[in-house]
């Protein structure tokens, strides 16, 4: 498959980027500042994020679209107002996490933000439950820019009045250049921001106005730093189609309403593991020295049995310390609970931690 | 103490006597990135010429730090394993990674200069 590119890449380019490829695209890893500064810059003023990589995967229909989805994504989707979203996952028949999502309810029906690695297959596995009148589009001729840290919304204010009354998890249309865009309240960060979906021909000139307003770009890198302190979960990574929701701890994402009546895939093995438990759960951990313990590294207990492993693990400069999370045997999930982990054949302390490692509030 | 000698895998030693200190060169900390980790190798430890002796982390990934030379590990910086990020303010002064006894002054005669190792960054980027 050929490489792609976002409507971006020669602007990266200019801004002095570093490329990687990243789920059949090339895109930045870093800039010129690096990672720290990206990231902390973010922390303490604003930064953008191009993730126009990601799927915007827009659906419509009737009544019964809702009956279709919810087969495949178990959030509330009949009572999900309009213009307001909700972080959801594509399950399979064994609860596995096929894909996780932003799904918002449109004025015609749903628009999902899918993982670029995930994409192609995401819509072949939600294709299955549509009906034929179901009209479905993966919108490429769409950017989408994130805009994260806490002089966000006073920036993008300026430019696009309105956006400041928007609650942490809706969006709504606004203008801009004589065009439509889509604008929500979220983020992949742990800071207040925005996601813009806005077409190819416009973005330049919204980067140029972030980029007068001292709004640094960020790469994937940083992207990365900030989500695993934020605690924030990572496709491909932290999730994947043998991990269920109940494990990667993430069962507040599944509706009640749905917990109860279910109807969608792998509810019974679900419903099963909200009752009793699961034997494995994904956790917070904080090495106690300096080391890293990265992806794979194994966890075992205070005396020397494997309990888990490490699905991501990083140096996270806001909190001046390494930072990971992984999975665990359930046993050993309490918060406090001392743990070694296996770094180049050496066993170093360590302990389970609350997450997220790093916390601020969002606008609600 | 003489001048600094280069390797091909990024790291620099100069030499005292039979006293050698090696460290990595700031062409290897600019490829790095911010380096937020720094494992040193203990005194007594015995390493070979291009044998794995120090770990250096950034944000991205974990990297080998080799001995160019041969010898006998006399001191690891530990204030570089206290602050990494000093390694990237300062890799070829304050931030050096260990020191050791050289065997074979051969082995450091043998290394590129400064000059040659410019040269080699340049045809050899990233």
């Amino acid at each position: 498959m050929e490489v792609q590119k976002t409507a971006l890449y020669n602007y990266h380019k200019n801004l002095g980027a570093k490329f990687v490829p990243f789920a059949g695209y090339e895109m930045p890893i870093q800039y010129k500042d690096g990672i720290v500064k990206e990231h902390i810059s973010t922390r303490t003023h604003a930064g953008f994020f191009d993730v126009s990589h990601m799927g915007q995967f827009f659906l419509e229909g009737d009544e019964t679209l809702i009956e279709s989805l919810e087969k495949i994504i178990p959030a509330d989707l009949k009572n999900l107002k309009i213009n307001h979203s909700k972080y959801s996952f594509l399950l399979n028949y064994e609860g596995g996490i096929i894909d996780d999502l932003i799904i918002t309810r449109t004025e015609k029906g749903f628009c999902i933000i899918l993982n670029a690695a995930c994409k192609e297959n995401d819509i072949k596995q939600i294709s299955q439950f549509l009906k034929k009148h179901h009209k479905h589009l993966l919108n490429n001729d769409l950017s989408l820019i994130a805009l994260q840290g806490p002089k966000s919304v006073e920036i993008l204010e300026k430019l696009i009045p309105g956006v400041a009354n928007l609650k942490f998890m809706t969006g709504n249309n606004f203008e801009y250049e004589g065009e439509n865009l889509y604008v929500t309240r979220s983020g992949y960060t742990g800071e207040d921001g925005f996601e813009i979906s806005i077409s190819n021909t416009k973005v330049e000139k919204l980067i140029d106005y972030l980029i007068s307003n001292e709004v640094k770009p960020i790469g994937l890198g940083a992207r990365d730093t900030l989500r695993l302190e934020a605690g924030l979960c990572l496709y491909g990574h932290d999730l994947n189609e043998k991990i269920n929701p109940v494990e990667a701890n993430l069962k507040w994402a599944i509706a009640k309403k749905r917990k109860e009546v279910g109807g969608f895939n792998g509810w019974e093995k679900i419903k099963n593991l909200l009752a009793n438990g699961s034997e494995k759960i994904r956790v917070g951990i904080k090495p106690d020295g300096k080391v890293i313990a990265r992806e794979n590294t194994k966890i075992f207990s205070s005396d020397n049995n494997e309990i888990g492993f490490v699905t991501s693990g990083t140096f996270g400069p806001s909190v001046n310390a390494p930072v990971a999370m992984g999975y665990v045997k359930s046993e050993f999930s309490e918060v406090g609970t001392s743990i070694q982990l296996e770094v180049r054949g050496k066993k170093y302390g360590g302990k389970i931690s609350e997450l997220p490692f790093y916390k601020k509030s969002y606008v609600k | 103490m003489s001048e600094k000698k280069f390797s091909k895998k990024h790291e620099w030693v100069s030499l005292d006597g039979d006293l050698a200190t090696v460290g990595i060169t700031k062409h290897a900390t600019e490829m790095l990135g911010d380096i937020v980790f720094v494992e040193v190798p203990d005194a007594g430890k015995a390493v070979e010429k291009e044998g794995q002796a120090a770990v250096v982390e950034s944000t991205k990934a974990a990297s080998d730090v080799y001995s160019p030379i041969s010898g006998e590990i006399t001191e690891g910086n530990k204030a570089i394993a206290d602050d990494p990020g000093s390694v990237n303010t300062d890799p070829e002064g304050a931030s050096w990674f260990f020191k050791l006894k050289i065997k074979d002054k051969g082995e450091y005669d043998s290394l590129m200069s400064k000059d040659e190792y410019d040269k080699f960054c340049k045809e050899n980027p990233s």
